[in-house]
């Protein structure tokens, strides 16, 4: 099994704040402090930072599982959907990826985002990603 | 038949019309737009298109210096929220409800993205928005996106006032 710890962040995930906090199914919990670069309007993260988290955490999760698996493809994405469910505040915000389906060519990702409470995401995704 | 108010206009009348390219001066100098490096590019009645810069940092893949997706939704995000003030003319909060995007192919390496958006819609409290990414040439666009929008009311006293004032309209046809 890998360890999930050890999933290879993006340059602009790293750049951004998102760091590996646990794991969880084998599958690694991502985090995000609040800081300047995820700030949209005063206080609240930004919608394209928060869609940036989630579709880190469907990576990391789709990466990991395929790795487990004996397998490298470079992947692709078709497409991400984003729900936004309620503000994201100035608070550390977390995201884990649940692999909905894994095929040989394509993987259908769900992801959720939360703060404080994890029964109420603040934000969730749906990503296609085909894998070459 | 009269038109549904536009978005915010019972909220901030006082303020002058809302004008992309004086914003952008504004919106791009902090926060998470500022940390992309987002500029201004161009605007319509309806439509805002935005420049997010190449930059090594914000790879998204190994092996291959092409911008992650990731600030692909950000650029597109921050155009739809502009479109709406621009069609509007009101610089009212907004909360992305939902937004789609589509990617029809990686952009070109070391490339910049342009991000164009319009919004084609607004009720009293939704707007509705499309655009495309592309790298340099719109015919061949990099994604296609589709959003929803709402209008963030802060102040219990003034959603009362806009209520009040759209309980008086007749024929409406949103909601």
């Amino acid at each position: 099994m890998t360890d999930p710890g050890t999933a290879e962040l993006t340059a602009y995930a790293r750049s951004l704040g998102i760091e590996v906090e646990g794991e969880e199914g084998g599958l690694p919990v991502l985090a995000v402090d609040f800081t300047r670069n995820v700030e949209g309007r005063p206080g609240h993260f930004h919608g394209g930072a928060t869609a940036g988290l989630l579709e880190t955490a469907g990576y990391a999760a789709l990466r990991t599982r395929l790795l487990a698996e004996g397998r490298d493809p470079q992947l692709k994405p078709i497409g991400i959907t984003v729900q936004y469910l309620s503000a994201g505040r100035s608070k550390r915000t977390f995201a884990l990826a649940r692999i909905a389906r894994l095929g040989r060519r394509n993987a259908n990702i769900a992801v959720e985002a939360w703060q404080d409470d994890r029964s109420r995401p603040i934000a969730s995704a749906v990503m296609n990603i085909l894998m070459a | 038949m009269r038109a549904p108010p536009a978005l915010g206009t019972s909220l901030m009348s006082e303020q002058p019309k809302f004008d992309a390219q004086q914003a952008g001066k504004y919106f791009f100098r902090g926060g998470h737009t500022g940390w992309l490096g987002l500029e201004y590019v161009a605007h319509g009645e309806n439509w805002v298109e935005l420049k997010l810069p190449w930059r090594e940092d914000l790879i998204g893949e190994r092996d291959r210096h092409v911008l992650a997706s990731g600030p692909i939704v950000s650029l597109m995000d921050m155009a739809s929220g502009m479109s709406i003030w621009q069609t509007t003319g009101v610089f009212t909060p907004v909360a992305t409800l939902d937004l789609r995007v589509d990617y029809q192919r990686p952009a070109r390496e070391k490339s910049a993205v342009w991000g164009r958006v319009e919004c084609y819609r607004t009720t009293r409290s939704a707007a509705f928005v499309r655009g495309i990414a592309h790298d340099g040439e719109e015919n061949d666009p990099v994604a296609h996106i589709a959003g929803v929008f709402m209008q963030v009311s802060y102040d219990p006293e003034k959603r009362l006032e806009a209520q009040a004032e759209n309980a008086k309209t007749e024929g409406r046809d949103d909601d």
